[in-house]
């Protein structure tokens, strides 16, 4: 009789149950207090920043003055790394997804991986000391034929140390991300339609421009986002290879180039006292800001066509 | 019927096309005579090695299409040249890889021997020292960031995927480690100096510090891929288990993280190689020194990474001493996150759920 009662009551929660939820629960609230960390602690120490004078600011008037050319050559990096990495991650996507072999394409998966495995620093050593002084000859080439393109105005570094150079190894540096991405993207197209227009009898290509790309455009989309993201924070390969002297300037290959707010912290953080310190911590505030409107941005497109499909 | 099975069926090469196509070797005659071609013009004009392949690969991409074109037609022209594209970009994506690889074990390897092992850099001024110091800081500091995100990530993947579902608290955490993912590193290190300098005052310069900021980093990844791995756990195991009465979170323990363990060890170790190598964030909070540091609670410590850029942004007096130095570091890094990678896929085998009984 008293089993009877028992099941009929309410179920009980058991207290193993109880504080096991909540303890995950507490994990979870720590990644929210974390991030909230991030933002509170950066706003706290940056604040002083907008006080700081010509001193502090290695010159500049106030604190805008100070991030805006750090935040246009941060831009200018990341843009072209994605214009130089974008087009051939997505060949390598198709060459994985749909041009090689299987045995080929588990082998290029594997040498992505490895790629992205490699850490920034080594990517900065070899971009430093091997890529700079190799792509010298190509930058007097361009400063000798092309000086009337702005980008290649010269006159041409000596030492390969230039905002081109850097690039080069950004794009390097998010390639794996940008071709994991496609690649996934690529491999789900739904395989009807690309019989179906292989079927009509068109060529490999014709059917990866009617079937594959208007299938994943938004994916290639989010992932160009995701590589930027990624482009516009990384510091080490930039604060090894450029030599910087914080002016703006499309000219890519000469020896004076803008320097990257990352990079910038990376170089003169170790030196800086008192409200440098302040106006590098607000520097990375911006940089932070900028990153997270961009992830954001790739998030929601992702979200926005997981919808769609 | 035996006369009808030893009796080839006519495949589509037996059927005449209605366009002519170039042979099957088309393109690997044309990649040959190309390089011959541009060979014979680069020697002739004293090019480099570099300049001669591009050319070579130029001309491969414009007489391919343009022979097609003759041939056969405009879209198979088309196709021809898309193809080629496709696997010159291939190529030039691992150009790098194969010249960084290169360089790194051609300038690092004849660094390596037992002294670079197992002396520090201290007193050491003009000769060539060791890097004993940055191994033992790069695994002291990777190893407390591994202590303070495993519990977190994994506890609140558990969160996400067995007690949040599709809750408001749960959507916002999914959101959040997504953001989390795209922290530029540089930033983690300013929040952990700007976190600690409340505790220690100005220029701290402390181990737990890079901890706290790899943690930051390491945290999002073990979060998405134990996520990934406990959603794949079938839920007719957790239904059986709860059918025998079995509380929830035994269930938990005892039968869903036992299936997925073998793919979060994997996630957590790629997560370990994934951070090994950060830089940015231990050159502002975890400082350098050229001594061995054992206590992450205080004072400098060198990492790896850390002592390469120094190695290769201030190598002093002796930047022949110096340089060949942060190609030993680099190399032994790079070693340190293959072999990370490589133990992650044999752990993965090694705690997969054995099938049957």
């Amino acid at each position: 009789m008293s089993i009877i009662e028992a099941k009929a009551g309410p179920p009980k929660r058991r207290l193993g149950d109880l504080v096991f939820a909540n303890l995950t629960r507490a994990a979870g609230m720590v990644i929210l207090l974390a991030l909230a960390g991030v933002a509170i602690f950066l706003t706290i120490e940056g604040i002083p920043a907008f006080a700081a004078g010509p001193g502090d600011l290695s010159g500049a008037a106030n604190f805008a003055a100070y991030v805006w050319p750090l935040v246009f050559g941060t831009l200018l990096a990341a843009v072209l790394a994605l214009a130089i990495a974008l087009p051939l991650a997505i060949g390598v996507a198709l060459t994985v997804s749909h041009y090689a072999p299987r045995r080929l394409a588990t082998l290029i998966g594997y040498m992505v991986d490895l790629l992205a495995a490699v850490p920034s620093v080594i990517y900065g050593l070899w971009g430093g000391l091997f890529l700079g002084p190799h792509l010298v000859p190509l930058y007097e080439w361009l400063a000798e034929h092309l000086s009337w393109i702005p980008f290649f105005a010269g006159p041409a570094s000596t030492t390969g140390r230039t905002i081109l150079t850097a690039s080069i190894v950004l794009a390097i540096m998010v390639l794996p991300i940008i071709t994991a991405i496609s690649r996934e993207i690529f491999a789900q197209t739904p395989r009807l339609n690309e019989e179906a227009a292989l079927a009509l009898g068109a060529t490999r290509w014709e059917m990866i421009r009617l079937s594959v790309f208007p299938y994943a455009r938004s994916g290639i989309v989010s992932a160009a986002m995701l590589g930027l993201g990624r482009a516009l924070g990384e510091t080490m390969a930039v604060a090894m290879v450029l030599s910087a002297s914080g002016v703006i300037t499309l000219n890519l290959i000469s020896s004076t180039n803008p320097s990257t707010i990352a990079a910038n912290i990376a170089l003169t953080f170790a030196d800086a006292t008192g409200l440098q310190v302040n106006a590098l911590i607000a520097s990375g505030l911006v940089l932070f800001v900028i990153t997270f409107v961009v992830n954001f941005a790739a998030r929601w497109i992702v979200s926005r066509s997981e919808v769609q499909v | 019927m035996t006369a009808l099975v030893d009796k080839p069926p006519a495949t589509m090469e037996h059927l005449p096309l209605r366009h002519a196509r170039l042979p099957r070797w088309a393109p690997i005659l044309v990649v040959v005579v190309s390089f011959a071609a541009s060979g014979l013009v680069g020697l002739l004009l004293g090019w480099g090695p570099v300049a001669i392949v591009v050319l070579a690969l130029l001309l491969y991409l414009g007489a391919l299409p343009l022979w097609s074109r003759a041939v056969e037609n405009r879209r198979s022209a088309n196709d021809r040249f898309v193809t080629g594209l496709v696997w010159v970009a291939l190529g030039i994506a691992f150009v790098p890889l194969v010249s960084l690889l290169w360089t790194v074990i051609g300038e690092g390897l004849p660094v390596l021997d037992a002294k670079f092992f197992t002396w520090s850099m201290r007193n050491i001024v003009g000769e060539k020292g060791g890097i004993y110091h940055a191994i033992i800081g790069t695994l002291l500091i990777t190893g407390a960031a591994a202590v303070i995100s495993v519990p977190i990530g994994l506890l609140s993947a558990i969160y996400l995927v067995e007690y949040g579902g599709k809750s408001r608290l749960a959507s916002s955490i999914r959101f959040l480690v997504d953001v989390m993912t795209g922290i530029p590193s540089i930033v983690a290190g300013l929040f952990a100096y700007a976190l600690f300098v409340l505790f220690y005052g100005p220029g701290v310069h402390i181990g737990l510090g890079g901890a706290v900021a790899l943690s930051l980093l390491m945290i999002p990844i073990v979060v998405r891929s134990a996520e990934e791995m406990l959603k794949l756990v079938p839920a007719d195991l957790r239904e059986a288990a709860y059918a025998l009465g079995v509380p929830k979170w035994r269930t938990i323990i005892k039968v869903v993280l036992p299936t997925a363990m073998a793919g979060i060890i994997t996630g957590i170790t790629l997560a370990i190689a994934r951070v090994i190598g950060e830089t940015a964030p231990l050159l502002i909070i975890a400082g350098s020194t050229d001594s061995t540091n054992f206590n992450l609670f205080k004072d400098q410590m060198m990492t790896l990474p850390v002592f390469i850029y120094y190695s290769y942004t201030q190598p002093g007096n002796t930047p022949e001493i110096a340089r060949p130095m942060a190609w030993g570091a680099a190399l032994v890094l790079i070693l340190i996150v293959l072999v990370l990678n490589l133990l992650a896929r044999v752990l993965g085998r090694l705690f997969a759920p054995k099938q049957g009984h």
